[in-house]
């Protein structure tokens, strides 16, 4: 049997998608919540416990994007103009957030116009990511290679909720990230929050999983169809776990477990969404064959992603671990 | 504000105001990551505390510069899909594997080491810090490689072949990769980054001397920026002349443009000067010229024949005056850049490099120099290869995505404003980061070093130089 590139340039891409969610997802988490952390120092402390991994975090939306270009051109040249609207908004939110992360610490009188930059940076970001998924999983139109929509289709009330959830989503995973980086007063609002945020995120993976069948027909064979349906009996069960894992680590103490169960909340809802628009790429217009690119260009690039994808891994969990443990005010790495 | 254009015009607008916005960063980020190597090897090997006072300075003054490259070149990843659909799906096959490439060995890299290089002094000990300086200026060097290849392969194509979609196969990786232009765009651009950084460095150094606010550290980073501009921009020069001849054999029509040369010339092209390129009438207004000197600089010869705009077809020509004088700002620049390298060693070899004010008055002024040349390089080099996106195979005009064009006016006036709002607050931060600089070391803090270790905390720094 033939080595089926595209089917395993998909799987890289699927990987690379869902390290930004989580790793980018918190460090925007902590962005949004920030309204509600007005003490400067709870701030300083916040910024500072992403400030040494955030670029590496939002480096994996370039591997989106440029492997995107690379391997599955055509769903590059699809998706993107589809999406023409959300995008921009995002990488200007983007903008704001990222550089929020260095102006902030240059100024004194404009600190409260970078602190408005970054919460509303990532909230633009989060929300108009979300966007993007919902508009991607409703499906875009395709005719002769290029997409065959109008520059508002993306606008739904389906878009506009898994754009909230997105939202809410995030916010479990900051206030997490901050139960487990932080100590005093902020760590005890963090765990107060992330006990809401546990809830209302899977509250919104249940509004999303009973909405998305009814949109095509190919997901409502997926969902109640053999032999995925399977999933659909398995993966609620596994939602309830992680949801118990995380409301019993935040009650226990355990000051790791409820960020690495939200992960796992992620990670579950990533597989549902999956599962559901295999093999198409573009929902439900090109699959992952139609888009790919040539074997000459998928073989070239795989080579060095075999080798280089794991060195990243390990140099990226070097860099986390060195900046391991707690988070204090005095830290200052400004 | 844009009601009278299409979308490929508003296309273009933006594409051309978001890559010169974003080139800005790393010309000087390239050159600022291997200064700060630099100084950091020299701090180890010497121990003395002045250099890594200017490696902490310099490396506040990275850290922001970065991040704005940062922000600007992720839009510069989503461009490309957003405005230019048909070029991602024809070229996407040969282009997305090397910038894949790009993210995978360049960008992974600097962000991965960015964070302990900034922050993590104290938490990892100088022998792995100095690494991670290292592979940040490796990784900006990488990247440069990488998009340097994709821009060189979009003006030299090579090592490819069509299939029945219409897409750009990839049948070579080695010729593709090293496509015919891509050594000396690679080496004049990385050269550039280099100049750029130098002059930056240079007018801050010969700033505070003007000032005498830290004769040690201002003569330091002086000098050194000095032997760069004094070694570096003859090299400059001599790259620039071979790129050129470069470009002569695989794009002469840009070569024209740059040259003026409407008519074709069968005994001696002249060098014109200045003058003004009248596009409508085909000819050059007011042109100061040389005789033959055309000829001898491009084909080494007084009587050899050059070509002229005559032989290129109409609709195939490029827009002369933009890159007639585009060219001539770069190479005037390049020129005083040398002017100013010689100047120095004269002073050095006076022992007057830290007190002859009108040389230190000359290099704050050309301070921004190295920006301006780079962005007038590039734009003769694109701008030179129209109406093509890739040179001789696809049409500007039938790259663009089909997106309407009150989409892409909207998203250019929100490009236009972020950016001048964002980028120029950013630049107000450098500059004041780079006017800070109040003392000399005191020599209780010489022989103590681990006090100056490692970062001022943030507040405090604003402090010391809010107004
Ligand atoms: C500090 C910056 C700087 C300086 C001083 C110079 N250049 Fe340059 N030049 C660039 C920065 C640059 C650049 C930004 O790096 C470009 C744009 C694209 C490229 O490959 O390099 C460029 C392009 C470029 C091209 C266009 C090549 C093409 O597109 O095919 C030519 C012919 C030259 N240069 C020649 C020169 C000469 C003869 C110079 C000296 C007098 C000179 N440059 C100084
Ligand atoms: C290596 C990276 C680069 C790539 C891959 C690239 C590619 C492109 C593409 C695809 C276009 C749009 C089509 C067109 O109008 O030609 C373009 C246009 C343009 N680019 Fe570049 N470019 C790069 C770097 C730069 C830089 C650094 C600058 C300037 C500082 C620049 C200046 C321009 C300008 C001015 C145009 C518009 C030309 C016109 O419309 O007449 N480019 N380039
Ligand atoms: C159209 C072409 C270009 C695209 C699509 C592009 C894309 C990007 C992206 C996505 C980043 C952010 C990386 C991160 O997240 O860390 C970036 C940064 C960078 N780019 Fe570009 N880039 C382009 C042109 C160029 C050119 C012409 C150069 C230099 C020769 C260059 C050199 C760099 C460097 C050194 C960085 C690191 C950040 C910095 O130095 O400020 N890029 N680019």
């Amino acid at each position: 049997m033939p080595i089926d590139l595209a089917f395993i340039w998909a799987a890289i891409i699927a990987f690379g998608v869902l390290a930004y969610v989580v790793m980018d997802g918190f460090d925007l988490g902590v962005g949004i919540l920030f309204p509600l952390f007005p003490d400067k120092k709870d701030r300083d402390v916040m910024m500072n416990s992403v400030a040494p991994v955030w670029d590496g975090n939002e480096t994996w939306l370039v591997l989106g994007g440029g492997g995107l270009l690379a391997v599955f051109p055509l769903a590059y040249a699809t998706i993107l103009p589809a999406l023409y609207m959300p995008l921009i908004a995002m990488l200007l939110g983007l903008i704001f957030r990222g550089v929020a992360f260095e102006y902030r610490w240059r100024t004194k009188r404009w600190e409260r116009v970078w602190d408005v930059a970054f919460a509303g940076g990532s909230i633009v970001a989060g929300f108009c990511q979300g966007i993007a998924l919902g508009a991607l999983v409703q499906g875009i139109p395709v005719v002769d290679r290029a997409y065959a929509g109008g520059w508002w289709d993306w606008l739904t009330p389906f878009s506009i909720a898994t754009g909230l959830a997105l939202l809410i989503g995030y916010t479990l995973l900051g206030s997490t990230w901050l139960v487990m980086k932080t100590e005093g007063e902020l760590a005890r609002r963090a765990r107060h929050l992330a006990q809401r945020l546990a809830f209302l995120t899977v509250i919104a993976m249940g509004v999303f999983s009973l909405w998305t069948p009814w949109l095509r027909p190919l997901y409502l064979d997926r969902w109640f169809g053999f032999p995925t349906a399977m999933f659909s009996v398995i993966v609620p069960l596994l939602v309830l776990g992680s949801l118990y894992l995380i409301v019993k680590g935040l009650k226990s103490g355990k000051d790791v477990q409820p960020f690495l169960a939200s992960l796992g909340l992620f990670i579950l809802g990533y597989a549902g969404i999956g599962i559901s628009f295999y093999p198409y790429i573009v929902p439900t217009s090109l699959t992952i064959w139609d888009a790919a690119a040539p074997p000459e260009s998928l073989s070239f690039l795989l080579v060095g992603a075999l080798v280089l994808v794991p060195i990243i891994l390990a140099y990226t969990g070097y860099a986390y671990w060195v900046f391991r443990g707690k988070v204090r005010h005095e830290d200052g790495y400004h | 504000m844009f009601e009278h254009f299409d979308a490929i015009v508003l296309a273009r607008i933006q594409f051309a105001f978001t890559v010169s916005a974003h080139i800005i960063f790393p010309a000087f980020s390239i050159g600022t990551a291997s200064y700060l190597f630099v100084l950091e090897a020299l701090y180890l090997k010497t121990k003395r505390e002045v250099y890594l006072e200017l490696f902490n300075f310099w490396k506040t003054i990275f850290a922001v510069a970065f991040g704005m490259g940062v922000v600007s070149g992720i839009v510069m990843s989503y461009q490309f899909g957003t405005n230019w659909a048909v070029f991602s799906d024809k070229a996407g096959p040969v282009i997305g594997p090397l910038m894949g490439y790009e993210v995978l060995t360049a960008f992974f890299l600097e962000a991965g080491f960015l964070g302990v290089m900034l922050f993590g002094r104290q938490r990892v000990g100088p022998g792995l810090h100095f690494f991670a300086t290292g592979m940040v200026a490796l990784g900006t060097l990488i990247s440069a490689t990488w998009i340097l290849a994709v821009n060189s392969w979009m003006q030299t194509p090579a090592g490819f072949g069509m299939n029945d979609k219409g897409q750009f196969v990839p049948v070579d990786w080695w010729a593709v990769i090293f496509n015919p232009s891509f050594p000396y765009r690679l080496v004049h651009m990385v050269l550039a980054a280099y100049l750029t950084t130098a002059f930056v460095v240079g007018a801050v150094g010969a700033w505070h001397l003007l000032k005498r606010t830290a004769p040690l550290r201002a003569s330091t980073m002086f000098s050194m920026a000095m032997w760069m501009a004094a070694v570096v921009a003859p090299i400059q020069i001599l790259v620039g002349d071979m790129h050129g001849l470069n470009t002569l054999e695989h794009q002469p029509a840009k070569v024209m443009a740059m040259e003026g040369h409407f008519d074709s010339h069968p005994d001696g092209a002249p060098l014109i000067l200045f003058g003004l390129p009248n596009q409508a009438e085909k000819r050059v207004d007011y042109a100061i010229e040389i005789p033959k000197l055309s000829s001898l600089i491009l084909k080494h010869g007084l009587n050899e024949p050059l070509a002229g705009l005559d032989t290129i077809p109409d609709d195939k020509e490029p827009p002369v005056a933009i890159v007639f004088w585009s060219f001539r700002v770069m190479v005037a620049i390049g020129f005083a850049m040398l002017g100013i390298g010689i100047w120095s060693l004269f002073c050095r070899y006076r022992g007057t490099l830290n007190f002859n004010a009108w040389l230190h008055r000359a290099a704050v002024a050309m301070g921004p120099a190295g920006f301006a040349a780079v962005l007038a390089g590039w734009v003769t080099t694109e701008v030179g290869r129209q109406p093509y996106t890739i040179y001789g195979h696809l049409l500007t005009a039938e790259s663009h995505s089909p997106i309407a064009a009150p989409a892409v006016a909207t998203s250019l006036i929100a490009f236009i404003i972020v950016y001048f709002f964002v980028f120029g607050t950013g630049t107000f931060y450098l500059l004041r980061l780079m006017a800070r600089l109040p003392r000399d070391p005191t020599p209780e803090l010489q022989e103590d070093p681990i006090r100056t270790q490692g970062i001022t905390p943030g507040p405090a720094q604003g402090d010391s130089h809010a107004h």
